[in-house]
């Protein structure tokens, strides 16, 4: 059974502050959490919404959360400051499989750097990892690692001017060996990412979004496939992957209607 | 543990519960695949609808409340899912809402052209300003709905009812008179409501919100009693149905199946193999049949 008390909602007031770019900031939470990295949580702003974020920051005693902002809720978040008072459910899902050998590379795209940079502190420093944004200013955290990235951008302002998985597929054509590829971003860079692994025969650990209600597997918002994302998920394996058919083609809505994945996220970003 | 329930054979008494998990026939399959024997659909409604801004589900720890607000494609949205349920092998109950007598009407007409196994009209949602409970408390709306619908359909015709009603017995009773083939009780309890002291607000978004999970369950197991009392047709039992003590409870109460809800929160997806399991161990160690015990807490002395 679950520890059910640790996932209660608790309310916390914002600790810190900070602007990491025009579109996206991190707030600091003073709250000892129990977690791991790919987990997320359930964070209300009270006469506002309730929405999953995953942990970016994570320490004994504190904790981080980034917004990127896009839709009502998100440019809410994005404007609270220091002192601000919200609730937080949680941490919920199953996060990522941490491997302690072989080597690893890591792709981020965007805010996908969020959920993947707790997890990139936890392995060893001979991980690759490739880090994609849509121009310099938008590449995040761009100090907190003391291992190399190699960073591209749509715009070339920064890096390699293409994608992540041309910086992936060129390290593995390169003659590098892979035995584990995390991955987080927009769900068609994952997609394509795991085309890649699957051609290399590379095992792959994917994180996923889906429109969520209770966090904890009930109320079947998330469902993706026979996958319920927020419980079973946020993160997914090659072999759960390769059964996947909704994996970057559908998603349901709120009103549990099932569209293409582009009609989803036009609808997620207002 | 094979059971007939109105002329079906489930492989178990084990039924899920509307509103859990059941947005899709992939998921429906694997909780069908995780030992339960008789899966509901998420409740259709007449008409596209989002459900409410969230906070709609928190847990309190002895269990939950929620307010997720009916969400739908509406019954006429829904091609692709029919599609694949078409082709399913399992057994499906397909749970529906409306606004209206005519609304229900109109949506179990359609649903039953789909050839779900059972229809079952949910009048006891405490969620919604004008669908379910509303038709539920009362004896002449009940009687309404339930009679305009059985007139439409030709699959077998479950109600779900409310434990807000006055005399739960009595509503149970109405439905019958006007052709319900079996009444599922109960859904949820309240509604009730949780306020956040710190920042001086409901927490659920609707404000108010139906309580489930382990401290309904005497509330559940008494209104199974009540409709035991009241009718001859079958009882789906549910309500804070977590172990297989507890659907022991409430089949002893009067139920033939046991529903299972919120527990896939406590005990995981496979909650229903779990169960299942538990019951037989139990019914194996006292010697006793499934069918032996439905009802046994009526008899007197």
């Amino acid at each position: 059974m679950n520890n059910i008390t640790d996932q209660k909602h608790i309310m916390l007031r914002v600790e810190e502050k900070y602007v990491e770019n025009q579109t996206h900031a991190t707030l600091f939470f003073n709250h000892a959490l129990s977690f791991k990295p790919g987990q997320f949580i359930m964070v209300w702003i009270p006469g506002v919404d309730e929405k999953p974020y995953t942990i970016s920051l994570h320490s004994k005693e504190r904790f981080a959360i980034t917004i990127e902002a896009k839709g009502i809720f998100s440019k809410k978040a994005i404007a609270l400051n220091k002192g601000d008072l919200l609730g937080i459910r949680g941490p919920f899902g199953n996060g990522f499989d941490i491997k302690s050998e072989g080597k690893k590379a890591v792709v981020a795209g965007g805010c996908g750097m969020a959920p993947l940079a707790p997890l990139v502190e936890k392995l060893d420093k001979n991980t690759i990892f490739i880090h994609g944004a849509r121009t310099k200013d938008h590449i995040l955290y761009p100090d907190r690692f003391d291992m190399e990235r190699l960073f591209c951008t749509d715009d070339g302002s920064f890096g390699h001017k293409g994608l992540v998985t041309d910086l992936l597929e060129e390290q593995i054509t390169s003659g590098k060996h892979f035995d584990m590829v995390y991955t987080c971003g927009p769900e068609i860079m994952m997609y394509n990412v795991f085309k890649i692994c699957e051609t290399y025969n590379i095992p792959c650990q994917v994180s996923l979004e889906r429109y969520m209600r209770c966090g904890f597997g009930v109320c079947g918002a998330c469902v993706c496939g026979k996958q319920v994302v927020c419980k079973d998920g946020p993160v997914f394996g090659s072999v759960a992957l390769r059964e996947m058919k909704d994996f970057n083609t559908k998603a349901l809505l709120k009103s549990g209607k099932d569209v293409a994945l582009s009609q989803y996220f036009s609808w997620r970003c207002k | 543990m094979t059971i007939q329930f109105l002329g079906k054979i489930l492989k178990n008494p084990m039924v899920l519960a509307s509103g859990i998990l059941g947005n899709s026939h992939d998921i429906l399959e694997r909780v069908y695949e995780n030992g339960c024997g008789l899966v509901t659909m998420k409740s259709i409604g007449p008409e596209p609808r989002d459900g409410h801004k969230n906070p709609t589900v928190i847990d309190l720890g002895h269990g939950m409340i929620n307010a997720v607000g009916l969400p739908s494609p509406g019954y006429l949205n829904m091609e692709n899912e029919w599609k694949d349920l078409e082709k399913r092998d399992f057994p499906l109950i397909a749970s529906i809402y409306g606004g209206s007598v005519r609304e229900y009407q109109m949506v179990a007409e359609f649903v039953s052209s789909k050839k779900p196994d059972f229809i079952e009209i949910n009048i006891s949602c405490p969620n919604s300003e004008k669908h379910g409970m509303i038709f539920g408390v009362n004896l002449q709306s009940s009687h309404d709905v339930v009679s305009a619908v059985k007139k439409v359909i030709n699959v077998p015709l479950i109600v779900k009812l409310t434990p807000q009603a006055l005399d739960i017995g009595d509503i149970a009773r109405a439905c019958e008179d006007a052709g319900a083939n079996a009444i599922c009780a109960i859904n949820t309890v309240g509604p009730g409501m949780v306020i956040d002291i710190e920042s001086k607000m409901p927490v659920l978004a609707f404000k108010k919100g139906g309580l489930s999970g382990p401290m309904i369950k005497p509330v559940a197991i008494r209104c199974v009693f009540d409709i035991y009392k009241a009718v001859n047709i079958p009882i789906i039992g549910l309500g804070g149905i977590s172990t297989g003590k507890d659907a022991i409870e409430i089949i002893m109460a009067g139920a033939s199946l046991v529903g299972i809800g919120s527990a896939v929160r406590y005990r995981g997806i496979d909650v229903f193999q779990k169960v299942t399991l538990e019951m037989e161990t139990w019914l194996k160690g006292h010697d006793l049949s499934m069918e032996e015990i439905i009802g046994a807490a009526h008899r007197e002395g």
